[in-house]
């Protein structure tokens, strides 16, 4: 196999200056309906609608939002297991959206995935250390043995032992497979990572093994993350940035600490104000925002702003009028509404007391 | 709705149609097939031939002699049997049909009512003895082929205890309308209807009782017997309700290709002049258009019992239903 | 002191299996008053499901052995006969349960299934029971619900299902009510309505609860007392404000401090408890936390017995001296106030 298939060889990736490492313009994914004896298409999933995106090198991205929002659709976007109805990912300065299969494989050296369920994300009926080194083989890492050692420090890397490289993944427990799927996705010394809901499935007290294994993987091999999540927490913990995702666009992009500080957005503040604080006291005398009514369907998407049928502060512009998404406060704070909560202005040294909103 | 009923028709069409193509050329492909034989009877000499070949069509292009056969079949309803001279296909598929039909609706009665008893004893009892005990009971109904029980029961009711009380009452081999004798009818069919049943009780007394299980261990039972329901309507009401949508599924397919002919071995046995038996006969003389007739029936009989089945699955699960 | 209405008495319940008997409740005790809170807080494989399944007598499993004793109004549950607990299904206690996407029967209207339940326990007609199953559709916010009545399962959100799930438990008045997960699989927004709607319900009616989950957040929002549950037995049980306060147990700790918390500043690192929870055929020597326990001494070889330690009502389940507790306690949850980095908790596999 020659070409640029060939172990080692990069595309030559014109011009990037190495600080975005991803950017998503305009992305849109629609899923068709079909019915009718033509199957002629009758509506649309509007899952992802109209999407930008920055990923910076070297950071964690955390991706908000409940179902529905299209945040996984977005990562299989980027990840381009999914075609883009329209729009582009740029991936270090190299525009893949309309690559085919053949002329993606170099790039899946560098972006790979890690999924939500450690039961369904890993072939049944291969021995684990053959999951490991799939793609190392698929991508021509090397001969047999420079596979087998580097299945093994990958198993270290993880926290399993190496010894356990023939068995199989039911003899594993559901964190030790999250970590098997996570040796998968590095093992070729990719540049992203995205991570669809890691540590959902997860035990309380495994994920934050998990979280901690990411976290220390990140530092020693210069990964970027996208991270994926419902639970805020999480998502704060781990990030550098935070975009928060509503019925297929982004509402919300801020600093982590900053999100969870000062919300801009309406929806975002629900988001917060929902999540339950295992603090009695805090818990009581808190004032929760309990948003009325379910999300709506991705099909039909609301006009105007989307999340108006249920935001307190809706007025008739927002009925209207799709806001845009622009800056807030000091620059790196971006949000889409019309009626955003006040920003305070940025104050020489962060806080460290314990806040709430 | 409308949609579905079109889907259907062109399907069917288009099925028909492959299939009868399929069986025609397989025919004229089969070694030692020459149908102006056949028609001219005994030594024919090579006049004969010629002219039966003149008359039945049988020297034009292949493609022209299947448009015929199907114009025949169809619209004039005039095929002519190949072995059988004179004989018209058509009314004697008719005539056999209420045979089969009596047969195989018979039996089904049987086999449904005895295969959910058997299902939801071995399911309820499972862990004693019972439940083992009658899927082996099933498991020999599926194993033993029917020609020999058939054959088996003919021997003992037929044969050698005829004349005692228990089989006095066995009318010989052979269907009686209903319209000629409803007693002889009966009884004529009860052998019959016991034995085609017994391989249908096996499988389906197993489908249940997998899916009785199966659906035993899902939430919403859970649910149910949470909500302080008696036993005996959990068990009813949610979990055969919810079982039997696999069960009727299955139920139309094998009905649907029953009657087809495919109680062909049953018929034979039990001497019964039904389409299976027809069917069987034709092939025995290699008589085409019988052979077509039937095979097309038959299709066309499936094609319908499995837009049946999509219908009652419609009609059992909600979540089938297009909103 | 008024009788508990509920009373488990050392509860066990083992199952036999090809690889040798699960013990998945313990010896588990515990009460609740009327109109009170219990939440049930533990992970998978704790026990906490089984253990109110057993309550409820909702196992089926001929391979199940179970011991020990459950008093409802004076009543022992094990030694009902079927039609007596039948009977107290649905107006005595009733229980909700995690995933409401296949809780309900997929093949027939909701207000169908809601009917049957009310049908089954009192002498109405199907006009009245169909009314009344519209009235409980309202009261747990369901949109049009003279029309939403006739709809199916699979026609609703899951927070809506899980809203009829509510409706179906509470439509026979029950003095208990077992919500097992019921937001462990609803987005937060959702999660956060349906305990809203659970709160109201109970403060309406005065109906004592016993919530499982696994989530410290939600018990902090809806509990008045706590049960800790870890390998089939309770580690520590207490008022809210002690379990959370004054954590007496280190696996109580470990699940406090791996928790991200949105209202305190982000640590380094996330305490995380090492290892994994233990097999229920082959329980660890003595206590079960024990392997993973940072604070295990040699006194761990023998089970600790839940007691009341300090002498007010707190119970917990640990050999540790509680003076040296006092001191373990806030390094233990919050590494990074001491100041002084992580403790020695490296994750290991096994």
């Amino acid at each position: 196999m020659s070409g640029p298939e060939a172990a080692g060889a990069k595309l030559p990736t014109p011009a990037w200056d190495g600080e975005m490492l991803v950017r998503a313009e305009h992305v849109k994914k629609y899923f068709p309906i079909r019915k009718g004896i033509l199957q002629r298409e009758v509506a649309r999933v509007h899952a992802v609608d109209d999407v930008s995106l920055e990923v910076r090198t070297g950071e964690t991205l955390g991706l908000v939002g409940e179902s529905g929002c299209g945040k996984s659709t977005l990562a299989r976007c980027i990840a381009r297991l999914y075609d883009l109805t329209s729009g582009s990912i740029t991936f270090e300065g190299r525009d893949i959206s309309r690559l085919s299969r053949r002329q993606l494989r170099p790039v899946r050296r560098e972006l790979q995935m890690v999924f939500q369920d450690p039961y369904a994300s890993l072939n049944p009926r291969k021995r684990v250390g053959t999951i490991i080194s799939d793609p190392l083989r698929i991508h021509n890492y090397g001969d047999r043995t420079k596979i087998k050692n580097r299945v093994r420090e990958l198993l270290e890397l993880v926290g399993l032992s190496p010894e356990h490289v023939n068995r199989y993944p039911h003899e594993f427990s559901g964190g030790q497979r999250q970590r098997i799927g996570v040796a998968r996705a590095i093992a070729l010394h990719p540049k992203l990572i995205i991570a669809d809901e890691p540590v959902s499935a997860l035990d309380v007290s495994i994920r934050a093994q998990v979280i901690n294994l990411l976290d220390d993987l990140q530092d020693e091999l210069a990964l970027t993350y996208v991270f994926i999540a419902h639970d805020l927490g999480v998502v704060r913990h781990i990030s550098d940035r935070i975009a928060v995702m509503y019925l297929g666009k982004i509402v919300e992009v801020s600093p982590a600490e900053e999100l969870y500080k000062h919300p801009v957005h309406p929806y975002t503040e629900a988001l917060l104000s929902a999540v339950p604080l295992p603090d009695p006291d805090i818990s009581a005398k808190r004032e929760r925002i309990v948003l009325e009514g379910d999300v709506p369907s991705p099909v039909a998407p609301p006009p105007g702003c989307r999340f108006h049928p249920r935001c307190r502060y809706a007025t008739e512009v927002c009925r209207l009028e799709e806001p845009p998404l622009v800056q807030h406060g000091s620059g790196s704070h971006l949000a889409a509404c019309h009626h955003p909560l006040d920003l305070p202005e940025p104050s020489a040294a962060p806080r460290t007391a314990a806040a709430s909103p | 709705m409308l949609t579905f009923i079109v889907r259907r028709l062109a399907w069917t069409v288009l099925v028909l149609f492959v299939i009868s193509v399929i069986t025609f050329f397989i025919f004229f492909k089969t070694p030692g097939v020459d149908p102006a034989r056949a028609l001219a009877g005994r030594n024919p000499n090579a006049q004969t031939l010629a002219e039966i070949r003149a008359q039945f069509g049988l020297n034009r292009p292949l493609p022209v002699q299947y448009l015929l056969m199907m114009k025949q079949l169809f619209v004039t309803r005039s095929l002519v049997s190949y072995s059988n001279q004179g004989l018209l296909v058509v009314p004697e598929l008719a005539a056999a049909a209420p045979a089969t039909l009596s047969l195989v609706f018979g039996a089904a009665v049987i086999w449904v009512v005895v295969a959910i008893v058997m299902g939801v004893a071995a399911a309820l009892l499972r862990g004693t003895w019972l439940d083992p005990v009658l899927m082996i009971l099933a498991l020999i109904g599926i194993s033993a082929p029917v020609f020999w029980v058939g054959t088996l029961a003919n021997y003992i009711t037929q044969g050698a205890l005829h004349n005692s009380f228990l089989f006095r009452w066995v009318p010989p081999l052979g269907y009686t309308p209903f319209t000629q004798s409803p007693s002889q009818w009966f009884l004529g069919l009860l052998i019959p209807w016991i034995t085609l049943s017994i391989l249908y009780i096996g499988l389906y007394a197993r489908v249940l009782r997998g899916s009785l299980l199966e659906v035993q261990n899902e939430d919403f039972v859970r649910t149910a017997r949470a909500k302080g329901l008696r036993e005996s309507r959990v068990v009813v009401r949610h979990t055969l309700r919810n079982s039997m949508i696999t069960f009727v599924s299955l139920f139309g397919l094998d009905f649907g290709a029953l009657v087809a002919g495919g109680a062909l071995l049953t018929e034979v046995v039990f001497s019964i002049h039904g389409i299976g038996y027809l069917t069987w006969q034709a092939f025995q003389s290699l008589d085409l258009p019988t052979i077509m007739a039937t095979v097309v029936f038959g299709a066309f009989f499936i094609v319908l019992a499995n837009a049946l089945v999509d219908v009652a699955y419609a009609w059992l699960d909600p979540r089938v239903r297009p909103t | 002191m008024a009788e508990p209405l509920l009373e488990v008495r050392d509860l066990k319940v083992s199952f036999r299996t090809e690889d040798g008997t699960v013990k998945a409740v313990d010896g588990v005790s515990l009460e609740v008053a009327e109109g009170e809170t219990l939440g049930i807080v533990g992970e998978s494989g704790s026990g906490k499901s089984v253990t109110m399944m057993s309550v409820m007598r909702l196992i089926n499993d001929p391979n199940m052995r179970v011991e020990g004793e459950v008093f409802y109004r004076g009543h022992d549950l094990m030694k009902l006969t079927q039609e007596q607990i039948r009977a107290i299904r649905g107006p005595g206690i009733a229980m909700i349960f995690q995933d409401p996407m296949t809780s309900l029967n997929p093949v027939y209207k909701i207000g169908w299934q809601i009917s049957e339940q009310i049908r089954a326990h009192e002498k109405i007609s199907a006009k009245a029971a169909h009314a009344r199953a519209v009235e409980l559709l309202r009261a747990v916010g369901i949109p049009h619900a003279q029309e939403r009545v006739d709809d199916y399962p699979h026609q609703f959100s899951g927070g809506m299902r899980q809203r009829v799930m509510i409706a179906m438990a509470v439509s026979c008045n029950p003095d208990l009510l077992i919500a097992d997960e019921p937001t462990t699989a609803l987005d937060v927004t959702i999660q956060a309505q349906i305990l809203e709607l659970i709160k109201k319900l109970r403060d309406d009616y005065g109906t004592s609860v016993v919530l499982i989950t696994h989530d410290m957040g939600v018990v902090a929002d809806i509990a008045d007392r706590v049960a800790v549950m870890y390998a089939g037995r309770i580690v520590e049980q207490g008022s809210l404000r002690s379990v959370f306060y004054d954590a007496e147990h280190p696996y109580t700790w470990g699940l406090l401090g791996s928790i991200a918390r949105l209202d305190r500043p982000r640590p380094p690192r996330l305490t995380a408890i090492k290892g994994t929870p233990p097999s229920l055929i082959h329980l660890p020597q003595g206590c079960a936390f024990g392997p993973r326990c940072p604070y295990r001494f040699d006194l761990c070889t023998e089970v600790p017995s839940l007691e009341n330690r300090l002498g007010n009502g707190h119970l917990d389940a640990c050999h540790l001296d509680p003076e040296r507790k006092r001191d373990l306690r806030e390094t233990a949850i919050h590494p990074e106030l001491a100041g002084r980095g992580q403790p020695e908790l490296t994750e290991e596999s096994r």
